[in-house]
């Protein structure tokens, strides 16, 4: 018995010692470190991955192209011509589409017709996450929900968890659909379910995601959990909107209006 | 034995060839879906991601949990009449509960890496949760059916230390519908499913859809095979199907009054799409009024003592309510949690010859597990009639 209980406990150890080690290492050494400068000020608060809109500099179509296809091109997402089976990461949208239940009769003709860019929510309660029988997608310590496209049994489950619409399964091949490869990055096959993953490769390396690199300023990124962080700041200080709040899944894209 | 079932006449061949020759065909379009894709084999898409398939999961896992209306009353109300049909509610079970299974197995997009599932054990997850009950389900009905089944062969009574496992089964029984309800009902944004009354309604309609299906089979050997449960089983379940359907029907009302009172658009949008129509799109409109139709009709005729005691009206009435509930919760359960999408707009969606193909294929399987046990039963019965009338 006391041979059992000193395995137990020296199990118990590693694994704290496993635990502190990757909250100090996972989410603070390494990670985005051009953002993370002004964490240092904040150390005991985590990082949570956050992305602000600015719906209002969004006007021509090359402004949302350049976004779309920085995104795209950089993740091999496939371009399929059947709109009802298409995988996008990032894509552009109505007001109407991406927020159905906000109040729509007497709001501004311009808000009404104004495009937005929908993309996976990165939610901090996600339900696809929670629905998901393999852990196949699952959310990290910073915040971003990730998919493994190695894990993903393809049961689509997650694509009736996810109430913005933002997962796509392979209906077809998508290799064949590549205009461009990136050998960077890996290709998927048919049969599973892919998204947006916030980038976390380059975050990693320091950078910000494609999409927010290419908008020139229009989106901003940065850490929700440091209240002195830029995406803090124009969150406070501008009109701001979420895709469904009522949900509870607490998103992490924000809109400026 | 299993060596009952290798004897039969060409009918009985032919049955299994045709069966047989289903599964073929539905293995090829399966196959074709993991060459080709699903978006050319089948007619999901972005916004309806689990469709036919997933109903007959809900439907099917209903059939099987309804063995426990005809498990209960005989191992523990000691309800004798049921003692014939009891063994054939437990192999229908089996046969659904295998129904159930392949028709989540087949719409994995990777079906190799299915196994992630028990490797992986996520308990936040219902599906989880689904494989672990539905697997128990199988092996206890299998269990259940066949011990008992064993004993009759031998002519005793069966043995003592099953009870606990028919007492685990006939609690097992509603449980996994409850959690293939729970699949469904906890998903946010989901108006049609998001509600507390899914799990109850999916006992009621089960409760009501599978006992009919039983009705049908138990009448349909009467006829082929001269295998006769008795008058009064039949009429007891028939009591069954009319109060669960009658429930089944009540929570419909229910669940109407709850989205047309409160007024709420979103909770409205998916019963206004399927019974009238919604953006211009009517596509199950004719299918949502056939299906209450097809129950209504099939409920009347069951409650007139008359015609629920004449076998052809009995069919009738049993076949409509079966009809009913499966158009409801094998096909329209789905179109209505998917529609209106996410974005509050309308992505129809009709499921592929294909697809429907590959669902023929999945029931065959089922029946063909079934029609085995049952040939089985049947000869292990008639044997036994041989031996009483030999002994006589």
């Amino acid at each position: 018995m006391s041979i059992k209980r000193r395995e137990f406990l020296k199990i118990a150890g590693y694994g704290l010692a496993g635990t502190i080690l990757s909250i100090t290492g996972g989410v603070f050494v390494g990670r985005g470190s051009e953002i993370l400068k002004g964490l240092e000020r904040v150390s005991s608060t985590k990082v949570k991955w956050a992305m602000v809109i600015d719906s209002r500099a969004f006007k021509s179509e090359s402004d949302f192209e350049v976004v779309i296809s920085a995104c795209h091109k950089a993740h091999n997402v496939p371009d399929i011509p059947d709109k009802n089976r298409e995988v996008k990461w990032i894509w552009k949208d109505t007001f109407m589409r991406g927020f159905p239940s906000a109040e729509t009769r007497f709001i501004s003709e311009d808000i009404k017709k104004r495009p937005f860019l929908l993309l996976c929510n990165h939610c901090d309660n996600p339900p696809c996450v929670r629905v998901c029988p393999v852990k196949a997608t699952f959310k990290r310590e910073d915040g971003i929900v990730m998919q493994d496209m190695h894990r993903c049994i393809g049961c689509k489950f997650c694509m009736a968890g996810c109430p913005y619409g933002a997962r796509n399964y392979n209906f077809y091949p998508p290799r064949e659909y590549l205009k461009a490869l990136n050998p960077e990055f890996p290709t998927r096959t048919l049969g599973v379910v892919e998204k947006c993953i916030f980038c976390y490769h380059r975050l990693d390396e320091g950078l910000l995601p494609y999409c927010v690199e290419a908008s020139q300023g229009k989106m901003y990124f940065g850490n929700l959990a440091d209240p002195n962080s830029e995406v803090r700041r124009v969150i406070s200080e501008n009109i701001i909107m979420v895709r469904k709040p009522e949900l509870g899944t607490n998103p992490k894209v924000f809109y400026i209006i | 034995m299993v060596e009952k079932a290798l004897k039969g006449g060409v009918w009985y061949w032919l049955w299994l060839l045709l069966l047989l020759s289903f599964i073929g065909l539905a293995f090829y379009f399966w196959h074709s879906e993991h060459q080709y894709g699903a978006g050319v084999i089948t007619g999901l898409h972005r916004d309806l991601t689990w469709g036919f398939h997933i109903g007959q999961l809900a439907f099917f896992v209903g059939v099987a949990a309804s063995a426990v209306m005809i498990v209960l009353p005989y191992y523990f109300h000691n309800y004798k009449e049921f003692g014939r049909i009891t063994i054939l509610a437990e192999f229908l079970a089996v046969g659904a509960v295998i129904i159930a299974m392949l028709s989540v197995f087949v719409v994995m997009g990777q079906p190799s890496r299915v196994f992630y599932v028990l490797l992986h054990p996520t308990p936040n997850s219902i599906i989880f949760w689904d494989l672990v009950v539905l697997s128990t389900y199988l092996f206890l009905n299998l269990l259940c059916g066949w011990t008992v089944l064993h004993s009759e062969y031998k002519g005793t009574s069966y043995p003592s230390w099953l009870k606990p496992f028919i007492y685990w089964a006939i609690l097992w029984g509603p449980s996994i519908h409850i959690v293939t309800a729970f699949l469904l009902q906890g998903l946010p944004g989901r108006h049609y499913w998001f509600t507390a009354i899914m799990a109850p309604r999916f006992l009621a309609s089960a409760f009501s859809a599978g006992p009919a299906l039983l009705i049908f089979l138990a009448l349909l050997l009467k006829k082929v095979a001269n295998f006769n449960v008795g008058e009064k089983a039949i009429q007891t379940i028939t009591k069954i199907v009319i109060y669960a359907f009658i429930i089944n029907l009540l929570f419909l009302l229910f669940e109407i009054f709850t989205a047309f009172y409160s007024g709420i658009h979103s909770h409205m949008a998916p019963f206004l799409y399927l019974f009238f129509g919604y953006e211009g799109h009517r596509e199950w409109v004719p299918v949502m009024w056939g299906s209450l139709l097809l129950g209504i009709v099939g409920l009347l005729i069951l409650l007139v003592p008359s015609l629920r005691r004449r076998e052809t009206t009995l069919t009738l009435g049993a076949l409509s309510i079966f009809l009913s509930v499966w158009i409801e919760k094998g096909i329209t359960l789905m179109v209505g949690g998917f529609t209106p999408n996410v974005f509050e707009t309308v992505t129809p969606y009709k499921p592929s010859f294909p697809e429907v193909m590959i669902a023929l294929g999945v029931w065959s399987v089922g029946f063909l597990v079934v029609t085995i046990l049952y040939k089985i039963t049947l000869s292990v019965y008639e044997s036994k009639n041989l031996a009483v009338k030999l002994k006589g």
